[in-house]
């Protein structure tokens, strides 16, 4: 038994077109990091230069972001699932007169 | 390359028309075949999350929304294959911060909103080195 990673489609082109992925951890940092190292191509879109989680990605267990939980260093257990959540954004020209 | 049936563009047409003179947002579902072509079977509207000043220019989907919906399509056999926004009173060309915000792999429907009437509506991908978009429709 292992954790269980749920892949979105924006990210399996990283991932050898695999929608799901296993990884064992205690955290949900270190099961991340041993999916990144599974992984090489998909390290750079999960983490920043500083190794910390890019902002537009989001990490739930279950129904829980982590980040309203433990965050990186809160518990994952065998058999959990791991689902990883793009945040999408975006808009229009901003015109030179429309700038703060 | 995207498959957009005649349904889902008069679909994300009336969302565009509907949410005018804010942007409107929403998932493309569908699914990808081996060569990477994307198919939509059909859309997903959600919240515009921006802030309520921001909107007339920006969108922005809360990760809850995105997992309710991916548990959707997958419930129906599909996947999020891509998002569509408005761009009122803009031309349905991305800007530099859709741009900056993009996902690879993904299919990005942009309809222009004039006067509050759809107008040109084009689809992109982004570049495998980030540094642009490539129209794919
Ligand atoms: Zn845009």
């Amino acid at each position: 038994m292992a954790v269980t990673i749920l892949i979105p489609t924006a990210l399996r082109a990283f991932t050898g077109r695999q929608s799901q992925a296993q990884a064992d951890g205690k955290t949900v940092g270190e099961v991340l990091k041993a999916f990144a190292d599974a992984n090489p191509d998909v390290r750079q879109h999960l983490y920043d230069e500083n190794g910390e989680l890019r902002s537009f990605v989001n990490v739930y267990i279950g129904d829980v972001n982590i980040r309203n939980a433990g965050g990186l260093g809160g518990p994952i257990e065998d058999g959990d699932t791991l689902t990883l959540v793009p945040a999408i954004a975006g808009g229009v020209v901003c015109e030179p007169e429309q700038k703060p | 390359m995207l498959s957009l049936n005649a349904e889902a563009i008069a679909a994300i047409r009336a969302e565009g028309e509907k949410a005018y003179p804010d942007e409107c947002c929403g998932f493309l579902c569908g699914d990808t075949d081996e060569k990477g072509g994307r198919r939509v079977e059909g859309i997903l509207p959600v919240a515009n999350a921006s802030e309520r000043e921001e909107k007339f220019h920006r969108f922005r989907i809360e990760p809850d929304d995105f997992l309710a919906a991916s548990r959707a399509a997958g419930a129906a056999g599909l996947d999020i294959i891509g998002f569509y926004h408005s761009h009122p009173d803009h031309p349905a060309v991305p800007s530099e911060y859709d741009l900056q915000l993009a996902l690879p792999c993904c299919s990005y429907v942009i309809v222009a909103v004039g006067k509050g009437m759809a107008e040109e509506l084009t689809s992109w991908e982004l570049s495998d080195d980030r540094s642009r978009f490539n129209q794919e429709l």
